[in-house]
């Protein structure tokens, strides 16, 4: 077996077996590699996972899922039929195909039209606050799925081509791993033996310890444990999850030569490994200009990739438990503006979500006839997320306790968005 | 309309008001001393406050920190790296009562100021354009021209308001090797230049966030939700921004990279047709004795409009944060060139530099970005979004030390000195019972009553790691800042949003740490070629094993070996039957992929 992600010569078995004999170093055992326990045996996901699509920079949901023909604040493109109840743009034809899978929710309303508040509060729930930091939807999963993770070696949140939303007060050891569309890991390549990298960690097991004891806070705690992290990555063959270029051409070739496409076939293979949350990146989004022409060159790249990721997931039973979103920060604004473009707006717009329990075809929601108001009930980013959660299995009744002491509901108490469940 | 709205009375007020902040403004240019009892009364200024909150708070304050350890955090924060062996003995062997001034006034003299310029204009540069900022293939914005103006600014140790006023006001070409114009090269561009897009939000926002710490991105679109910014406030601010342009061209040599010019046009405002060479008659009328053009105003008037939540209309013209309007401020000279979009009536980025160095925002949020860059934390919770839905957490101390670093002539040095020789920064960063819940993560005021740890930037990284093993002492100055900004790169992702937002994962996650265990840098640094820094240590015949093993401590750490820690590594040479360069490569490999080693402390 070519380790290719491994480090020169060392496997996790040969690592373990070197660690449990006599090392050079009789130095007492750390937590370093008290967690290095062999798991011989390949892991089967037995828990859900989540997919999300995360379109940076925030499209226009009314040229995309929600669409105003006729109308002057309309767009020039043709909505076409779906195998679900609503109708969706031309420019997605293969996912017009995928929607008995997916449901539109048209009545997102979201407050945040600044593009760093609107992804902190898609992403947590929250709007931000100077006094604490939340934890975003991959940290919030990492945490509670922590005890079904013990035979996951590589972090159970990844982030393909972007940096996601950080885990806030959940601390570093459930910070997003971030990993560009290739799936190349920088720097996997140990750079000295085994025996030499044990000597090592040995020594470094030493100097982390001493200073964590000296109590300057967490910090020093958390290197260890991002430490201890990193290791057990380095030392895994489930790294050959991220190895997208080992899928069949075909395979591919059906989610597209795009780093979008790449990114979405790694979040396949990643969830086939037992990560429960992998964020893709699909940024430049911000179509203050040229919006339709730009709609014209990015969009077929979204329906290749997305129609794709949703075939297979269902081909391969996957996706009765993953749950699939696909959004951005908020919406774009129901008037075209002199650039031919649209700003930022977050009163009236779109997300669709599938898979993992949630029952696909669906519209659920409303907006008014050229899109500038939602005329259902209103959804937030907390009712977003308590859905997924629900999704998820996550009890909504989870409390985390931020640091100072004062309880906090996950997802921002919101309620679920009951017609998600049927 | 909007500025009809003073009545005389207020008019007459806020002309007394800019009178008197510009005779203060004169006042401020002119430095004081700077002599050592005016520094210590600063410093004790610092103290006092700080321990009265103590006190208030039931706080009691850390034991100091070792001078070794203090040694280390004043190299990090004030040249930005770590000290060597034999810089640490130097300090250590000085005379206890004074080593301390002395070393600050060296890390902030002659002997320093290369290391010292390099530093701070990577943290400027950071600052003004972000770490993305003219990285990607045809950017307009040259990282090298913004870096070049602020080292030579700071070479020049400009004031703080002279440094700003340069910034704002800056006109030419961006690029420093663009031949193919008449436009002077002008570095100081760069800071604005990619930021005048949709007339200029971007510069109004960034001019706010960074020199008045004021957040108001998001009042272009509405009233602030909760603090007390109005959407009026950011398009009368934006409305100085109107005469400045950004003009790009093709480098005919070079199909790759287009060439950026900021430059200055009269402005005839929006959205309106203009009057000047259309009217047929001119009517004059008089005015306290003087015949005068009636309608003068509006030929030279330069409006912007901007749209309320609900579709409204309204109109802007240059009006500052505090409410004066440029149209009073300019009265004496002229009643209409306020208004005016004219540059032969006024240049208005000129206008708003002088008001924004003259308000008292303008100190107060210089001083709590330096604080919070010392201390780890600002005196309010983000440093770029003050006022008084954001109270404090030390409102005297901000606002007297806002004053004494106006008064000293902006002098950004001597503000950086007082920080450090304070008792806040002298505390050792171990917790203790007595002051556990002064802990600004969960939410509370800091009270600065430890040192808060804190991870080194990556440009802190970099250059801690060069200088302890001399690993790049033979590149040009050209060829090393190549390569460290290429280093630096590979850290950053920029989200491609109108607000330039970016990311970084040199943030203590996974990434971060596999470029510690396995990434080029280290590896370079751990080098045991001919004449490599550890090749030079296992090699010194003057030290014995011992010794050499303390010296890979106190180069990356500032401290010696534990016992334990020399025991270890004992054993560890021992079994490595005498492979002394061997067995010190892996422990200068674990010094410095640890926790101790990354955290400034």
């Amino acid at each position: 077996m070519n380790h290719f992600d491994t480090p020169h010569g060392m496997t996790r078995r040969h690592f373990l077996s070197h660690l449990a004999g006599a090392s050079a170093l009789a130095v007492p055992a750390w937590s370093l590699t008290q967690s290095m326990v062999a798991n011989a045996a390949t892991l089967k996901s037995n828990h859900k996972a989540c997919i999300l699509l995360w379109m940076g920079g925030a499209p226009p949901t009314i040229d995309m899922w929600d669409m105003k023909p006729g109308a002057t604040t309309g767009g020039p493109h043709k909505p076409i039929s779906t195998t679900g109840a609503g109708q969706i743009t031309e420019l997605l034809p293969n996912v017009a195909q995928q929607m008995h899978h997916l449901s539109i929710i048209r009545s997102m309303s979201t407050r945040e039209a600044d593009h760093e508040r609107g992804r902190y509060y898609m992403h947590t729930g929250f709007v931000p606050n100077p006094n604490v930091e939340h934890p975003s939807y991959g940290s919030v999963i990492a945490k509670e799925f922590e005890s079904k993770l013990q035979a996951l070696e590589i972090p159970p949140f990844v982030s393909i081509g972007g940096n996601s939303a950080g885990p806030g007060f959940l601390g570093m050891a459930y910070a997003p791993f971030q990993v560009d569309s290739n799936g190349r890991v920088r720097n996997a390549q140990a750079s000295v033996e085994e025996a030499r990298m044990m000597d090592r960690m040995q020594l470094l097991g030493l100097l982390e310890k001493r200073f964590i004891r000296e109590n300057r806070g967490p910090a020093a705690a958390e290197h260890a444990k991002v430490l201890k992290n990193t290791m057990s990555l380095l030392t895994s063959s489930q790294m050959d999850a991220f190895k997208v270029q080992s899928e069949p051409e075909t395979m591919r070739e059906k989610y597209g030569n795009t780093g979008f496409g790449r990114g979405c076939l790694m979040a396949r293979r990643l969830v086939e490994t037992g990560v429960p949350f992998v964020e893709v990146n699909s940024g430049g989004w911000d179509l203050h200009q040229d919006c339709f022409n730009r709609l014209e060159q990015k969009l077929p790249e979204v329906d290749q990739a997305m129609s794709a990721l949703v075939e297979d997931l269902a081909a391969r039973g996957l996706l009765e438990n993953t749950v699939v979103l696909c959004m951005g920060e908020f919406g774009r604004t129901p008037r075209i503006n002199g650039n031919t473009g649209r700003d930022h707006w977050a009163r009236s717009w779109s997300v669709v979500a599938g898979g993992g329990g949630i029952e696909g075809g669906q519209v659920i929601g409303a907006t008014n006839e050229d899109g500038t108001r939602v005329t259902t009930e209103p959804y937030s980013a907390e009712d977003l997320m308590s859905s997924i959660c629900q999704a998820m299995g996550i009890s909504l009744k989870t409390t985390y306790t931020a640091g100072n002491g004062r309880p906090m509901k996950i997802a921002g108490g919101g309620k679920v968005i009951g017609e998600l469940f049927g | 309309m909007i500025r009809m709205a003073h009545s005389r009375g207020l008019t007459w007020l806020l002309a007394m008001f800019c009178w008197l902040a510009h005779e203060r403004g004169l006042k401020a240019t002119e430095p004081t001393s700077g002599s050592d009892s005016s520094h210590e009364a600063v410093v004790s200024l610092i103290d006092e406050k700080i321990r009265t909150a103590w006190n208030d708070n039931d706080l009691r304050p850390s034991p100091p920190a070792t001078d070794a350890e203090w040694c280390r955090r004043v190299y990090l924060d004030l040249i930005g790296r770590v000290p060597t062996v034999a810089e640490l003995d130097e300090f250590l062997g000085g005379k206890p009562r004074y080593r301390k001034q002395e070393l600050v006034t060296r890390l902030l003299g002659s002997e320093y100021q290369d290391a010292f310029v390099e530093h701070w204009t990577a943290i400027w540069t950071n600052t003004l354009i972000g770490r993305t900022g003219g990285q990607q293939r045809r950017s307009l914005t040259s990282r090298t021209g913004m870096g070049d103006y602020l080292r030579q600014a700071l070479s020049a140790a400009k004031p703080y308001d002279v440094l700003t006023t340069e910034l704002l006001t800056a006109t030419g070409a961006a690029q420093p090797d663009n031949n193919s114009s008449e436009d002077k090269y002008n570095g100081a561009v760069n800071f604005l230049i990619e930021k005048m897009e949709e007339g200029g939000i971007q510069a109004t926002a960034k001019t706010a966030e960074i020199f008045l710490g004021m957040a108001v991105q998001c009042t272009q679109c509405h009233n602030h939700p909760f603090n007390e910014y109005r959407q009026n406030q950011f398009w009368e601010m934006n409305a100085f921004f109107r005469q400045t342009r950004t003009e790009r061209e093709q480098d005919p040599n070079n199909d790759n990279r287009r060439l950026g010019y900021l430059v200055n046009r009269d402005y005839a405002g929006e959205g309106r047709m203009l009057y000047r060479d259309a009217r047929s008659e001119i009517f004059l009328e008089e005015r306290n004795g003087q015949l005068v053009d009636r309608d003068a105003q509006q030929v030279s008037e330069a409006p912007i409009y901007y749209e309320l939540r609900n579709g409204q209309v309204e109109v802007a013209y240059p009006v500052f944060i505090d409410g004066t309007a440029l149209e009073d401020v300019l009265a004496d000279r002229n009643s209409e060139f306020g208004n005016s979009g004219y540059l032969e009536h006024v240049d208005r980025r000129q206008e708003l530099a002088r008001l924004i160095v003259e308000s008292r925002e303008f100190d107060r949020a210089m001083v709590n970005r330096m604080w919070s860059h010392f201390l780890g934390y600002g005196f309010t919770k983000p440093i770029h979004d003050m006022g008084p839905h954001n109270p404090p957490s030390h409102p005297e101390l901000l606002d007297e030390l806002g004053m004494a670093f106006r008064d000293s002539g902006f002098d950004l040095k001597s503000l950086m000195r007082w920080i450090v020789l304070s008792e806040p920064y002298s505390l050792s960063s171990r917790v203790t019972k007595k002051n556990r819940q002064d802990d600004p993560t969960l939410g509370v005021a800091p009270q600065f009553s430890r040192f808060y740890v804190r991870q080194m930037q990556a440009e802190q990284l970099y250059e801690s790691l060069l200088t302890a093993t001399q690993a790049d002492e033979t590149l040009g100055a050209d060829r090393r800042d190549a390569m460290r900004q290429r280093w630096l790169q590979q850290f950053s992702t920029a989200f491609g949003t109108d607000d330039g937002g970016e990311a970084s994962t040199f943030n203590g996650s996974i990434p971060q740490t596999l470029m510690m265990m396995n990434g080029d840098l280290v590896r370079r640094a751990c080098s045991t070629d001919s004449g490599s820094f550890l090749d030079q240590v296992a090699n010194n015949w003057d030290l014995s094993n011992r010794e050499k093993i303390q010296y890979l401590y106190r180069a990356a750490l500032s401290r010696m070996p534990s016992k334990e820690e020399i025991n270890v590594c004992n054993t560890l040479l021992a079994s490595r039957k005498g492979d002394v360069v061997g067995t010190l490569q892996d422990i200068w490999w674990a010094v410095l992929n640890s926790n101790e080693f990354i955290l400034i402390h």
